[in-house]
């Protein structure tokens, strides 16, 4: 997925829209561990979302009225 | 008693001295001797409430001299992770920012109740910047310092807690564990520690981090003094929602039992990759001891995992929105940056996650009607040098700060209550023992850890330290 650095671009454009919009401030020397973790965190929702779950599941927490 | 043996003697013995006749005056002022002379070294603690310990002291041995019963932890020293109000000072939860927050008017309810057994609250304890961390390094205060070798890390994010107790500072600690910040710094600090089912224990007063996640639970030097504290601390309050409307049932009394009769296997597959020899050894010798043969599999661990990582993540940087954008700069640069990425997840994916969760929570629960218990590695090394980034995990370099809760993160994203045990090392340094337990069976827990006990299998060692 990393060839030539597409990956880390396409990282790069997520980082910069979202923090834009939800007006985070973004360093120059933050940005390599804020990919890393970004990277690690998109690749464990990967993993969740492979998972086939039927559509009628509730989410863990159940709210009570 | 001399200082020294106080300083090692359990809460249990603490109080059975008290109850006879030793004053609580004498046991805290050498706790907070010990506390003045090794806090440089091992950098547990982040406030000492020395005034305050010694009027409560004081009260508690007016009361025996009165006649009036001793409690069940009377004269027993304790202090808490710095995420947990005390009344007068800010609660930190690891961070520069909460110092500008005003002092807790109140105490935490962990804390009234232990202090209504009789306990004495010394001070405030050392943690990961608010308890995104599972090393105890912290950039404001400095890292917690493992006892059994202070150039290595203590684990987190109960840090100091760890420390603490590891380094006979205090019998007995409160830590808070969303991922495995209780039993993460136990395994690496050779202590006790017990992460209660999900909303057994009343989290109101302390700092949140991931609100569907968070336990807080006791740190100490044998299963008996865990069973005394989570006794005394069990019960349903009004304060906090997720605390549940259960009656007190007290373990303390169970553990004379023992493992008789239980039904005890290993975690295998995800639960033995990546381990170290050392953590395989010690499963091994625990699973020996109790002669728990068996290996099962908790289906689908690793995604559990990952759906655990992904709620935090993301309800991590929801909690730290506001701060983030007015004062990042003031955060834990590696915190900082882990809640900055959490902030893009998208959302789909927390509301997979949760929905994941249902399902496994489900499928972990079948496994109970075979087992009562099952042992798991706490974590997959003994306790790395402070400062270390990154760590070998089945052949690969990986980020070390995000990967060593490994094996603590799938069972508290289902609230499964379990207690980390310190097996013995050929190397010295400890590692910790998963016991984990259906929902609600912490006496079940305990008494496996008791067992291991007895049977040499699981002991709290004391380091060498000179001040």
């Amino acid at each position: 997925m990393n060839k030539d650095g597409e990956l880390d671009r396409r990282l790069d454009a997520l980082i910069d829209s979202g923090t834009t919009l939800l007006g985070l401030p973004v360093a120059p020397e933050w940005r390599a561990a804020i990919r890393l973790h970004l990277a690690i965190s998109l690749e464990h929702a990967r993993a969740v979302a492979e998972f086939a779950l039927p559509d009628e599941i509730d989410p863990a927490p159940v709210f009570s009225a | 008693m001399t200082a020294e043996d106080w300083a090692w003697a359990s809460a249990r013995d603490i109080a059975a001295a008290v109850a006879r006749g030793s004053r609580a005056g004498a046991i805290v002022e050498a706790a907070l001797d010990r506390i003045a002379r090794l806090n440089p070294l091992l950098n547990a603690f982040t406030a000492v409430t020395a005034e305050r310990a010694r009027a409560r002291a004081a009260s508690v041995d007016a009361a025996i001299a009165a006649g009036k019963p001793a409690g069940p932890l009377a004269g027993v020293p304790f202090a808490v992770k710095n995420l947990v109000d005390i009344a007068g000072l800010p609660t930190l939860a690891g961070s520069r920012i909460n110092r500008d927050r005003p002092p807790a008017a109140v105490d935490a309810t962990l804390v009234t109740r232990l202090e209504a057994a009789g306990a004495v609250l010394v001070g405030a304890l050392n943690m990961g910047e608010y308890a995104y961390d599972f090393t105890g390094e912290n950039s404001h205060d400095g890292p917690a310092r493992n006892p059994h070798d202070t150039s290595r890390m203590t684990g987190g994010s109960s840090g100091g807690s760890g420390g603490a107790v590891a380094g006979g500072l205090v019998p007995l600690a409160l830590g808070s564990d969303t991922n495995g910040s209780i039993r993460v710094p136990a395994s690496f600090c050779g202590t006790f520690g017990l992460k209660p089912t999900y909303g057994r224990l009343s989290r109101a007063g302390s700092f949140p981090f991931v609100s569907s996640l968070d336990h807080l639970g006791p740190l100490a030097r044998s299963a008996a003094d865990l069973a005394l504290a989570y006794d005394a601390m069990q019960g349903p309050d009004p304060r906090d929602p997720v605390c549940a409307e259960r009656p007190v049932e007290p373990v303390l009394e169970r553990l004379a039992e023992g493992a008789a009769g239980l039904r005890i296997a290993c975690a295998g597959g995800y639960f033995r990759q990546g381990a170290s020899p050392e953590a395989l050894a010690a499963l091994d010798a625990a699973a020996a001891a109790l002669g728990a043969e068996r290996e099962i599999e908790l289906p689908e661990a690793a995604r559990a995992r990952s759906a655990a990582y992904v709620i935090t993540t993301a309800e991590g940087a929801a909690l730290h929105l506001q701060r983030l954008r007015e004062r990042a700069a003031d955060f834990d640069p590696d915190v900082r940056d882990r809640l900055i990425a959490g902030a893009l997840v998208p959302a789909v994916s927390v509301v997979q996650a949760q929905k994941f969760r249902r399902w496994y929570r489900e499928a972990v629960l079948r496994l109970f009607d075979d087992v009562d218990a099952i042992l798991a590695p706490a974590t997959p090394f003994v306790a790395p040098p402070i400062g270390q980034k990154t760590m070998q995990l089945a052949g690969e370099e990986v980020p070390l700060r995000p990967n060593i809760g490994l094996y603590t993160q799938p069972i508290s994203f289902i609230g499964l209550p379990a207690v980390t045990v310190p097996a013995p090392t050929a190397g010295g340094l400890p590692i910790g023992i998963q016991i984990i337990a259906a929902p609600w069976r912490e006496d079940v827990a305990l008494r496996v850890a008791v067992a291991l006990e007895q049977a040499g299998a699981a002991r709290a060692p004391r380091p060498a330290l000179q001040s």
